[in-house]
């Protein structure tokens, strides 16, 4: 029924995938996830919708390969294989409201996730200007799609390897420095990286938008295990959310919560034989 | 008829003879697991009557002309038909004869609180004290030897003609199986939409396998697609389809989605690592089966555990949480054990298996470690004072009566609410507090045409039985409305 029908390895552990599911493709604004069983038996992952296909019915993911699920998904499944489950889109869609300029921010597998909202920010008349970083040059993937998507593209890598050396904040910092104009932040990639970035922001007083990938079951607003604190509020990440002021969450306490299963999950990859085949490819 | 039960060897009734009832007898009761062994496993504690128990069982039954269970039951099951039939050995015939009132009856066999219904009202507790019929027990027996045995398929069970009509029902819990299968069976087309990957709803991931097996459920589900009624899991109304999609398709949309959506008290330190929901820990546990080794779903496994709580689900929490190996799982509940909602056997099992009750007392606040783990709760005594608007009296503060309980797992089981993404997305529909689905309780009837709904959905969480009940209730509506050529509607005052 969710038949994969696309599969590229963009670079170690990042893998693309399209996926045959027509109701998904056709429901999905930029900013929602989905949700993924490989098999029956399997968790459910949320992650993100990198790009969709109305027409052909299809959507089309980008994931790491960094537990157990995600590892099986890139290495067990091929192209022509069946999915048990593919739910969504799930999430409130990112505001593409025209605001005047926009920084869009992806580091490293956020750089998926923010190409629907570059496109849909500026067919609502934005100027997009996108910073988008990796750990280095052979790391690098859909910097083309993100250039065609953008008014304009700054690309960093950590160690320099390609285009301007340092992090997506220190890109964001000259731009910032140079006058440039800013109406709104949007940023997506590792934890660290969007606190950085709002925490940037804060002093600007420059809107902030991050998109939160915490531990969920079903995505729809039945476990809470996605909760997280804003402001003074607990919110629910899969269906208040994804996309929260960045100014405004509760950091530490998101830190603490994705770390909760962290011995279980070490537990489950030692167990898994697709795991310890492909963690001993990769230091080879 | 593929059934050979040979009613005499097994003390029924025999073709032709008269029933001498047996109503002096004790109740029979129902065989289980023991303690030490359901402990060790998740497997189903009450194991079932067998045909002789449950041929003796129902030959205590009067089959009174007037029964006083039939009115006590939500949905009126014909209760003395039934238990004549398995009198008399003629145990499919009391299955297909319950679920002409009942789509559900191996899951209402086992989870309907049978001891405030049906049996709470059996006329032979008036000279037999504490011994009414064990209906429920009885209902169970005949549903799964109905699976068990019988070649009978629903596709066999007397339909009405097609009429044309297109139903939609989104949510596939009690109310949305007992709907559609009651639509199905009047001839409509239905299409049932389920979120989560399995059909069943808080059956499958509320309710855990040692109190209803998942098999079970899944053979329910079956049966209902078996009569027709189309199935898709994995869509999300109101985020995978617009809502106005599934209107523009169908003639008569029936919302069943439950009451999903965990409340929590919203004291300090709640979202330390190791609170769940009682959502969470069930859905993990039980939907994913996060307490099997080989799935993908984790756990971690409690070791001191604080239920907040004291409803069927508390119960179910600190059951779950004894058999994944917790030295100590203990009900925090700020009332006394009087107003405790639980139903009395899951009360009796929880004690048996060890669970310890903290009574009259409230958490406060959660105490993490270093590393944003719970260790402990803060607790206030609590005293009863007057009665409140639930007619249970309302607990008070007890002024500087707080301490300590060290823990490892917190499970915050204080009720669910329906969840909001129906109401937010269907412009006009009437709710109370955001959430509940207000409908015309004679038509089912929400405040948008076309729009009906129950279950949770309109009452916030309640029983099994009860949702059924609305399921059927509001599949005769919708009939009536689907065929009225002025379709007329009758919404709720607001």
């Amino acid at each position: 029924m969710y038949r994969i029908t696309g599969k590229t390895v963009l670079a170690t552990g990042v893998v693309e995938m399209t996926i045959e599911a027509p109701r998904v493709a056709k429901a999905h604004k930029p900013g929602q996830f989905l949700m993924v069983m490989n098999r029956e038996d399997s968790e459910r992952v949320p992650l993100t919708i990198a790009d969709s296909n109305p027409e052909k019915g299809e959507v089309t993911i980008v994931f790491l390969e960094v537990g157990r699920s995600t590892i099986e998904l890139g290495e067990e499944f091929q192209v022509g294989d069946d999915l048990f489950a593919v739910l969504g889109p799930l999430g409130t869609p990112t505001h593409l409201d025209r605001v005047g300029t926009v920084v869009v921010i992806g580091g490293g597998l956020g750089v998926a996730p923010i190409y629907p909202i570059c496109k849909g920010l500026r067919e609502a008349g934005n100027r997009v200007v996108t910073i988008i970083g990796y750990r280095r040059k052979d790391l690098m993937f859909w910097d083309d799609k993100l250039r065609s998507a953008s008014d304009e593209l700054i690309v960093t890598t950590d160690d320099g390897s390609f285009g301007m050396k340092g992090f997506v904040s220190d890109a964001l910092k000259k731009l910032h420095d140079e006058g440039r104009p800013m109406d709104r932040v949007v940023a997506i990639g590792p934890p660290i990286m969007m606190r950085a970035v709002a925490e940037m922001t804060r002093p600007w007083e420059v809107p902030t938008t991050v998109s939160l990938n915490t531990i969920m079951i079903d995505g729809t607003g039945m476990c809470g295990g996605c909760r997280v604190g804003i402001g003074d509020e607990t919110r629910f990440v899969c269906v208040d959310g994804p996309d929260f002021d960045g100014h405004k969450v509760h950091w530490d306490e998101m830190f603490a919560r994705m770390k909760v299963y962290q011995r279980e999950e070490r537990e489950a990859i030692a167990s898994s034989p697709s795991c310890r085949l492909y963690f001993e490819t990769l230091k080879r | 008829m593929s059934e050979t039960v040979d009613i005499a060897a097994l003390g029924g009734v025999k073709e032709g003879e008269k029933k001498r009832p047996r109503s002096k007898d004790r109740r029979l009761e129902i065989a289980c697991q023991s303690v030490e062994a359901r402990l060790k496993n998740f497997d189903e504690v009450a194991l079932g009557y067998s045909p002789a128990e449950a041929v003796a069982e129902a030959m205590r039954c009067l089959e009174c002309p007037k029964p006083r269970c039939v009115v006590a039951c939500p949905v009126h099951i014909d209760i003395p038909t039934f238990i004549g039939h398995i009198s008399r050995g003629h145990f499919v015939e009391a299955a297909e004869d319950i679920r002409k009132y009942n789509n559900l009856p191996a899951v209402c066999g086992r989870v309907c609180p049978q001891e405030n219904l049906c049996e709470a009202a059996c006329i032979i507790n008036d000279t037999n004290p504490n011994n009414p019929i064990a209906i429920g027990r009885l209902e169970r027996f005949s549903a799964d030897w109905q699976f068990g045995h019988s070649e009978r398929r629903a596709d066999s069970v007397a339909k009405a003609p097609a009429t044309g009509y297109k139903v939609a029902v989104i949510g596939s819990g009690p109310a949305g199986l007992s709907c559609s299968a009651d639509l199905a069976k009047m001839g409509h087309t239905v299409h049932l939409f389920e979120a989560l990957h399995k059909a069943g709803g808080v059956l499958m991931y509320g309710i855990p396998e040692f109190r209803l097996p998942k098999t079970i459920v899944q053979k329910e589900v079956e049966y209902v697609q078996a009569l027709g009624v189309q199935l898709e899991c994995n869509v999300v109304v109101g985020r995978t389809m617009p809502v106005k999609e599934v209107l523009d398709e169908f003639d008569a949309l029936f919302v069943a989605s439950g009451a999903g959506y965990p409340n929590m008290m919203g004291i300090p330190g709640e979202n330390l690592n190791g609170v769940y929901s009682a959502n969470e820990f069930l859905t993990r546990v039980n939907l994913m089966k996060a307490w099997k080794s080989e799935v993908g779903t984790p756990i971690r496994k409690p070791r001191r555990v604080v239920v907040v709580g004291a409803g069927f689900t508390a119960f179910d929490v600190v059951r779950i949480s004894l058999r994944l190996g917790a030295e100590e799982a203990r009900i925090v509940y700020r009332r006394s054990r009087e107003e405790m909602p639980g139903r009395g056997e899951e009360i009796e099992h929880a004690l048996e298996e060890g669970a310890i009750f903290t009574l009259l007392t409230n958490p406060v606040r959660y105490i993490g470690d270093d590393n944003g783990f719970v260790k402990a709760v803060e607790v206030q005594k609590m005293e009863l004072g007057e009665p409140d608007s639930s007619g249970r009296r309302r607990p008070v503060p007890v002024p500087d009566s707080n301490y300590i309980i060290e823990c490892d797992t917190v499970v915050v089981s204080i009720g669910q609410t329906p969840n909001v993404l129906i109401p937010s997305n269907l412009p006009g529909l009437a709710t109370r507090w955001g959430s509940v689905i207000k409908v015309n309780r004679e038509t089912y009837m929400s405040t948008v045409p076309k729009v009906f709904a129950g279950g949770d959905a309109i009452t916030g969480a309640a029983t099994v039985i009860l949702a059924t009940r609305a399921g059927r209730e509001a599949a005769r509506s919708i009939d009536g409305y689907v065929r009225d050529p002025n379709r007329g509607w009758y919404p709720p005052a607001v």
